[in-house]
């Protein structure tokens, strides 16, 4: 059977088509410029409050089922750790770690705590080949074992060293991370362990356009307390965990190298290239072909006339 | 093998008939044409072989201690340094090590330089046996390696740089395992598979070119993931992939210098008169495409510098690493290269070559272990961990070896093909 379309029935529709996707409800795309979701909760971590009760590092560690470590979380000689030259991080046992600073000049010392700071545009997520991670809209960043390879690209992405990998397993081997206690609390708009179990109020859960307003405004009021910034407002182009300090935050283990775009900006360089090869190379390298070979194609061609006759 | 062939005038094998007539079997090929006692009396003559079972036998058990009881158990499990030496040596130096395959190919099947045809298949196995053990590196290396798979089923991030590595490097393989297929079909005798490749090969080359650029640059590219990492000097948003690139194209060639070598000293009895008597030729003439792929990669080196404004780092003692490793890595071989070219000897591109060769490894482990956190610490990688690795590589020079023994790659085959 053989359909033709006259032009009449063409040209109705293609009108109708212009007119429904006018009428539509524009669906903007977001990838360009994506700021994050609007609701996202945050954490807003005050360390001027902080007293290192490790408080946290426990509720996390039920909270999520993880291992006992060997040293029960009231014994604070852990601050003293150190390997490698370096404080505690998170591993496969710890999804948040405290650590003291003493800070020269300071009387006291100065605590910070370390999590997944669940960025706006995570790089763990843009680097991942499996898409085993998701932002949710209410601002955590999860992971899913089920389809992870075990390649290590988001550790090596992160830019706060935070995934962490259960080498320890042969058979069952996963990545290990925070993910702001998603499935038990963030879902239902619970604040996470951490933040509930925090004695000292240094933890302020709330939609993270709030917080950074509450950051603003304890630091215009109390403009000699804090450091007139609020690291992760912008830094990796903005995390749901941001921080307030008393004193310059690379005192207190922050790494202010940082850039303050999205990590995914810096590939984007060689992300643009490859429609551009994919599509030039083939035609570009058939001419090449065809002009290093044409002599022997005339060649041929002349040979083949002279037969001919 | 050299001591058989002066006995045995049918030896080495050069085609389906016998001299008197009859066929060699496969078997027969297989075992290189020797009875079974005669082949273990030259294989255990061999130095080599000892050093490879002694290797073997320490590097199998780490291996399965690794399969069972995890990666920890072989490496020092570090969650700041993600990769090892199993993908800082393994992926990131095999790889470049063979970009021989694509670039050849494409000077003779594309440009048409059949005066560079005798090197040919050396080029594409040394490229095949790169790419495939690269995989195998990253199948020690995978904390979940049986789902190698699911990147291209299971569940797609095609916007990610790995996802294209991933995907390319396994249509590169096939490519690149079409292009090596006919001289196993020769040998064989399947003459029709042959011509149905013969008809493919402009296609196979071309998509070789696009595979490799990509991937070649992409490897580099997933370093701009850790912009806050790596050192700058190692490291430029801009230009990764293009240093990446670039210096894969000497790096392949250089390899492909080095193994025919090696081929041509430790195995001649193998090669054909036509692969000997142009190898002096022709490694001049690929030392000069080393030569000219340097100083563009140089350039682009420097015009990083400039463009991230990083002179000052020069300066500090990374800087002095950094131009120690270009100058012994690349300035070095690069002027060998030129006046080995340029007065014609040979000798001194084979040794060029071989400075260039360990250059780019240099290269890649410092982009990938050496200088990445170069803010907190280095890792010295675990023993068991350099084991594996070298057993994987001995692995993969006994594949290589294997092949060369017996298919038509550094000779003719005199039967019909």
């Amino acid at each position: 059977m053989k359909t033709t379309v006259s032009r009449r029935t063409f040209i109705k529709g293609g009108l109708a088509g212009t007119v429904v996707a006018t009428v539509l409800p524009e669906k903007k795309s977001q990838a360009a410029t994506f700021e994050g979701y609007p609701d996202g909760m945050g954490v807003l971590v005050d360390l001027t409050r902080c007293v290192g009760c490790r408080s946290c590092e426990a509720a996390c560690n039920e909270e999520q089922k993880l291992p006992q470590p060997d040293k029960p979380f009231d014994d604070f000689s852990v601050f003293d750790e150190i390997h490698h030259g370096q404080k505690r991080r998170t591993d496969e046992t710890r999804y948040t770690v405290v650590n003291r600073y003493d800070v020269p000049g300071l009387d006291h010392p100065l605590f910070r705590k370390i999590q997944c700071n669940h960025c706006q545009e995570p790089a763990c997520l843009t680097s991942c080949f499996v898409n085993a991670y998701t932002k949710t809209p209410e601002g955590a960043v999860i992971y899913n074992p089920n389809v992870c390879v075990g390649c290590r690209t988001c550790m090596i992405a992160c830019p706060f060293n935070i995934p962490t990998f259960k080498y320890s397993s042969a058979f069952n081997p996963r990545i290990m991370k925070c993910i702001f206690c998603y499935d038990t609390r963030l879902k239902e708009g619970r604040p996470p362990a951490c933040v509930e179990a925090c004695p000292q109020e240094a933890l302020t859960f709330g939609k993270r356009n709030k917080l950074l307003e509450i950051g603003r405004q304890r630091i215009r009021e109390t403009p000699d307390k804090y450091e007139d910034h609020i690291y992760g407002e912008h830094e990796v182009g903005g995390t749901a965990w941001m921080y307030l300090s008393s004193v310059p935050f690379d005192q207190v283990g922050f790494d202010t190298h940082v850039p303050k775009e999205p990590i995914l900006n810096y590939v984007k360089d060689f992300l643009g290239i490859v429609p551009m090869v994919l599509t030039v190379w083939p035609a570009l390298f058939a001419g090449f072909h065809l002009l290093a070979t044409r002599k022997d194609w005339l060649k041929n061609k002349n040979e083949d006339t002279h037969e001919e006759e | 093998m050299r001591f058989f062939s002066h006995q045995r005038p049918e030896l080495p094998i050069v085609d389906h008939v016998k001299p008197d007539g009859s066929q060699w079997t496969l078997k027969e090929k297989l075992w290189l044409g020797l009875s079974g006692s005669d082949y273990f009396k030259q294989f255990f003559r061999n130095p080599v072989n000892w050093l490879m079972i002694g290797i073997f036998a320490v590097g199998i058990p780490l291996l399965f201690q690794r399969y069972i009881y995890g990666l920890s158990a072989v490496t020092h499990a570090s969650n700041d340094y993600p990769w090892g030496l199993f993908l800082g040596f393994g992926l990131f130096g095999m790889v470049p090590l063979s970009a021989s395959g694509f670039m050849l190919g494409t000077t003779v099947e594309l440009f048409g330089r059949k005066d560079f045809h005798p090197i040919e298949r050396l080029a594409l196995l040394n490229g095949l046996l790169g790419y495939f053990f690269a995989v195998i590196f990253l199948e020690i290396d995978l904390g979940m390696w049986w789902r190698l798979y699911y990147p291209m089923i299971v569940s797609l991030g095609p916007a990610a740089v790995l996802f294209l590595v991933a995907w390319h490097v396994a249509t590169y393989l096939s490519v690149q395992v079409a292009e090596v297929l006919p001289a196993l079909f020769e040998w064989i005798g399947w003459l029709k598979g042959k011509r149905i490749i013969r008809s493919m090969t402009l296609g196979l080359t071309i998509a070789g070119i696009i595979l490799s650029t990509l991937h070649q640059g992409a490897l580099g590219a997933l370093f701009t993931y850790a912009p806050a990492k790596v050192h700058p000097l190692w490291l430029s948003a801009n230009f990764q992939w293009i240093h990446f690139f670039c210096s894969s194209i000497f790096a392949g060639l250089s390899m492909v210098i080095v193994s025919s070598t090696l081929i041509r000293n430790f195995a001649g009895w193998r090669c054909d008169d036509e692969f000997k008597n142009s190898l002096d030729d022709i490694t001049i003439k690929l030392g000069k495409g080393c030569s000219l792929a340097m100083i563009t990669y140089l350039v682009i080196k420097v015009v990083a510098i400039a463009h991230d404004q990083e002179w000052a780092y020069l300066l500090t003692g990374w800087g002095s690493y950094y131009l120690l490793e270009l100058g012994v890595g690349v300035v070095l071989p690069m002027f060998m290269f030129a006046i080995g070219v340029r007065n014609n000897r040979a000798s001194l591109v084979r040794f060029a070559a071989v400075i260039a060769v360990l250059g780019i490894v240099w290269n890649r482990l410092n982009t990938s272990l050496v200088c990445f956190n170069w803010q907190l610490y280095q890792e010295i990688p675990h023993w068991k961990e350099v084991w594996i690795t070298i057993t994987i590589y001995s692995l993969y020079f006994l594949t290589y070896r294997f092949i060369v023994y017996r298919l038509p790659i550094v000779y003719s085959w005199k039967g019909e093909k």
